[in-house]
């Protein structure tokens, strides 16, 4: 690389000149840091400071910057130069906002701002500037898998942004389930009676579109390929296959009712007059208006009773453990179909908790006003014959007690229609859905050539894995988005806004993909991670631990980087026990080296070095927060952001141990569960990998406290620089590390 | 069983709650509410009822239709009106809560014993025989309400008392006597008459 120039500029703004002395940043840049051309300057984001850099890229072919001034967060416009690759040193909030201004803390202010520019030319030298992934396609057309109102909605809505739109459907129709309901639940003012459900009128919508193609009677047969360029089978029941290019993907593959028969308590399959909330839409539509009839002698119904929560919220493992959130106003709006027929029908709904989301409150007066009952209370047995006996418990009188009626219907569940579970041990019996259509289960809906499996990864209970709130379509498969009841139980409306959200998503992600950009969360980054062949052992490791399935095998099984599929978090970087894997402007060098450049005092000066791995994500902005709001922290701190927990590789912590320094903290997101990791598992495959560091610390006769992983939040904005301290204390307790040289 | 009892029972059958929504005041509210427990909870005296507002509505609603009317609770509500500037669903409790007693009452299931009913009567007796309260006459017919030996020890109790407010102008013992009767005591008792009549009409019970 002998073509490196690099360029340092020291800013002497917002306070920083005042605090250093920024002369001598600058010689340490020129020495240490072998910067070629170093300038300091008044006020380095304004007008005349970006346009000297931009002067020294121009003529003095300047082509690594290194910006020492404000956090990398800060002024990213004004410090956005193309072409070249820039680093940050962050003396602004990493140094003179969270040290004191006081004589006595000047020395060390001034030892840590004279580190973190060490850092930055260290790091620029192992950077190039990223270049577009190469391999990138540039198809736009958006495939939707299922034709249910998600689907629908998606589809006229990606057409009337201007994209060319694939509608699969498996079955003859579209429409789904809504379009099998009498009516649906009001999704506006004044939320007083059950609404039309709207789907005829979509349907003429996307037969009068012409960017719209509907495959009706046709599944996904294999999909393979990445955002952008896609190749999609799409077979027909009665044969033949079309083979289609796509940019990105919409999975709206809905949902299957829990299967009532598994409620034999409840009356399920042991009367005709025991229907689920389908069954109900099904009589309802049949009378259309005129009196409902019961199924078993075609009385005329004069007494209905719901049973909410039918194998529902269960916590005994036997059935579905959640919620489903429509079924409360799906019962409040079926009560109402009778209610509104005849106002003399006794209607009766045993709820135990009444969850009616949206304006769901006004619904559920309506039907009070109505006339419609509402009993707290469990329902222990239905016994079937002519007249059907509830047996249940008010909760509210603590009373045992029975309700008769002509017909019943039980609230039962959602089970997401997501496909294959890839996670589950093979043979293992497949819990999601407590085996709720189990044979759907084991069909695959994208049938995906991916390594890690066919379908999407699922969260739980048999869900799509895909943020609830910070990013709800995502899922962990680049350029491909799930919406509506498959990613979380919902009703209609919630589903149409899904749908809506994920049409923007599909579109944002095939645009990306065709300039060869990341999509979210690093959205717009040009790099792209690579590998040097002759180093990779084939272990398989990037393969299993690429958090979105980017990683496939090539013939010669070596790794198979689809880099349009890839999110730039790194974790591949941080699996390879070779370090073979890197991207051009972040790799085991550009942190290895900043690292190793820290000026490291001695065993008895009684300054110790502290190593901070900061997410950038969330860990790294809660510190520049608190350096806003000038929480200060131990000036032994080094901080280095790092693209997610998941890259760290283990060598920098072995590095900075062997060179010296006396703790290291990591610090990622929150895993599990309700991760808030935005690479979904980085954070965790980290904690596992550090999970074995005690050993190494072990081997190398340091004591375990040296190391510590922790969970911050962006919200952490007291407990981030505690952390830090807490180290620091620790250090001072057990004091510096025998490692100096 | 009271005559209007029998024709409650018979027109309403099992529908409780149709039973109150047409003849308590207020009654139309009770299907509204939403079991949430505010009122109870806000009511001074919820822990010493036996059935409190939230748990009353509930059981009109689930047919317990001697239970309620024979209930003490609603005969507690000191109507403070707590539990009506809380209840999110705007019920007014206070309101229904009397509605209640005065149904159980003119249907004479009301507890004969209750205090708070006596009470009511005997004010209700008092003021509408003159068309004002006769304090003095209210007071001793209180304190004998638990016979006799019950009203001496009472009234000896309350003696100072008396006797400090007749210094001060402020008891006249001829009262006892007098009547005090306003002017017009003639036609206030047309008037309510009248208004029974009317009310027996909407309400459809016999006259
Ligand atoms: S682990 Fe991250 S950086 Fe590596 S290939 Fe997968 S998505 Fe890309
Ligand atoms: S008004 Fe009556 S019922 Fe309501 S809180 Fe007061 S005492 Fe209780
Ligand atoms: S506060 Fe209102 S809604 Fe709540 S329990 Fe009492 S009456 Fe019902």
């Amino acid at each position: 690389m002998a073509d490196i120039k690099i360029g340092a500029y020291v800013c002497k703004g917002c306070g920083l000149g005042e605090r250093l002395n920024t002369a001598q940043l600058i010689t340490v840049a020129q020495r240490e840091g072998k910067a070629q051309v170093v300038r300091e300057h008044e006020f380095l984001c304004s007008g005349a400071g970006v346009s000297m850099i931009r002067q020294d890229i121009e003529k003095e072919g300047v082509n690594h910057v290194v910006i020492a001034a404000c956090s990398r967060r800060a002024k990213t416009e004004a410090f956005g130069f193309d072409n070249v690759a820039i680093s940050r040193a962050n003396l602004r909030e990493g140094v003179i906002w969270v040290q004191p201004d006081t004589e006595e803390a000047k020395e060390v202010t001034q030892e840590m701002a004279a580190d973190y520019v060490r850092m930055g030319c260290a790091e620029v030298t192992k950077m190039q500037a990223p270049q577009t992934n190469p391999s990138h396609g540039n198809n736009k057309r958006i495939l939707i898998v299922g034709g249910g109102i998600s689907g629908m909605t998606s589809a006229i809505e990606a057409a009337k942004a201007g994209y060319e739109v694939l509608l699969v459907e498996k079955t003859g129709a579209l429409g789904g389930w809504v379009a099998k309901l009498h009516k649906r639940i009001p999704s506006h003012e004044p939320y007083a009676d059950p609404m039309e459900t709207g789907v005829p009128g979509l349907g003429r919508q996307i037969e009068a579109d012409k960017r719209i193609k509907v495959y009706l009677n046709s599944t996904v047969s294999r999909t393979s390929g990445a955002p952008g360029q896609f190749s999609v089978d799409i077979s027909k029941e009665s044969g033949g296959t079309s083979t289609e290019n796509i940019g990105s993907i919409i999975m709206a593959s809905g949902f299957e009712l829990y299967d009532v028969n598994k409620l034999p308590e409840l009356g399920g399959g042991k009367s005709p007059d025991v229907v689920d909330q389908a069954g109900l839409e099904k009589l309802a539509r049949a009378a259309n208006g005129a009196p409902i009839k019961r199924p078993s002698d075609g009385k005329e119904i004069k007494s209905v009773v719901f049973v909410q929560c039918a194998g529902q919220r269960d916590p005994s493992g036997k059935h579905l453990a959640y919620c489903s959130g429509h079924c409360c106003n799906t019962s409040i709006k079926q009560a109402m179909y009778f209610k509104d027929s005849n106002p003399n029908v006794d209607t009766m709904v045993i709820y135990t908790d009444l969850r009616t989301p949206g304006n769901g409150e006004d619904f559920y007066r309506s039907a009070q006003r109505k006339g419609v009952t509402f009993i707290k209370g469990t329902v222990s047995e239905v016994v079937p014959g002519a007249e059907l006996q509830v047996k249940f418990k008010d909760l509210i009188l603590n009373d045992d007690a029975v309700a008769k009626a002509d017909l019943v219907v039980l609230a039962t569940g959602m089970v997401a229609n997501s496909g294959v579970d890839i996670d589950a041990a093979e043979g293992a019996p497949n819990i999601q859905g407590q085996g709720a259509g189990s044979e759907a289960k084991t069909v695959s809906i994208l049938n995906l050539t991916y390594r890690q499996g066919k379908d999407l990864p699922l969260l739980k209970h048999g869900f799509n894995d895909s943020h609830f709130i910070c990013f709800p379509y995502e899922t962990r498969r680049t350029g491909i988005y799930s919406c509506g009841p498959v990613r979380r139980p919902m009703d209609a409306q919630q589903a149409i806004e899904d749908a809506t959200g994920a049409a923007l998503k599909a579109i944002q992600a095939a645009e990306n993909a065709a300039l060869g950009r990341a999509a979210h969360p690093r959205s717009g980054d040009l790099s792209f991670p690579t590998f040097r062949r002759e180093g990779c052992t084939q272990c398989k490791r990037c393969t299993v631990e690429c958090p979105f399935g980017a990683i496939d095998e090539d013939e010669q099984r070596y790794p198979q980087f689809n880099e349009s599929r890839c999110r730039r978090c790194g974790t591949c970087m941080g699996a390879c026990p070779v370090r073979v894997i890197s991207f051009e402007n972040y790799s085991v060098d550009t942190v290895g080296y900043q690292l190793k450049s820290v000026d490291m005092p001695d065993q008895f000066s009684e300054k110790p070095r502290i190593l901070v791995l900061a997410c950038e994500n969330d860990a790294y902005p809660a510190l520049d927060m608190a350096a806003m709001n000038k929480i200060q922290y131990s000036a032994f701190a080094r901080v280095i952001p790092v693209r997610c927990l998941g890259s760290v590789n283990t060598i920098w912590i072995n590095d900075a141990l062997t060179s010296g320094y006396d703790g290291v903290v990591l610090m990622g997101c929150q895993k599990g569960e309700n991760y808030q990791c935005h690479f979904v598992k980085g954070s965790e495959i980290a904690q596992t990998r550090m999970s074995k560091i005690d050993d190494t610390l072990k081997g190398m006769s340091l004591e375990v406290e040296r190391v510590r992983t922790c969970e911050v939040a962006i919200t952490d904005i007291q407990r981030a620089p505690k952390i830090i301290n807490e180290m620091a204390e620790t250090i001072q307790k057990i004091g510096l590390s025998p490692m100096k040289f | 069983m009271s005559e209007l009892n029998k024709v409650m029972v018979e027109k309403y059958r099992n529908d409780f709650l149709k039973e109150v929504e047409a003849n308590v005041e207020e009654g139309n509210w009770v299907k509204m509410c939403m079991q949430c427990g505010v009122c109870s909870g806000s009511c001074p005296f919820g822990p010493y009822w036996e059935h409190p507002p939230q748990e009353l509505f509930m059981m009109i609603r689930a047919g317990k239709r001697e239970e309620v009317l024979a209930s003490e609770s609603m005969w507690m509500c000191t109507s403070c009106y707590n539990c009506i500037v809380r209840c999110p669903r705007e019920l007014p409790i206070t309101h229904i809560m009397h509605g209640l007693a005065n149904y159980a009452h003119r249907l004479g299931i009301a507890p004969k014993m209750n205090p708070t009913r006596r009470f009511a009567k005997l004010f209700w007796e008092n003021i509408i025989k003159g068309g004002r309260v006769n304090e003095l006459k209210l007071s001793i017919g209180l304190y004998f309400m638990d016979g006799f030996s019950n009203g001496v020890k009472k009234g000896l109790e309350m003696l100072p008392v008396g006797l400090g407010m007749f210094k001060t102008g402020r008891l006249n013992p001829f009262g006892l006597l007098s009547g005090g009767k306003c002017k017009g005591a003639g036609d206030i008792h047309k008037m309510l008459k009248k208004a029974k009549e009317i009310e027996n009409r909407r309400k459809g019970f016999a006259p």
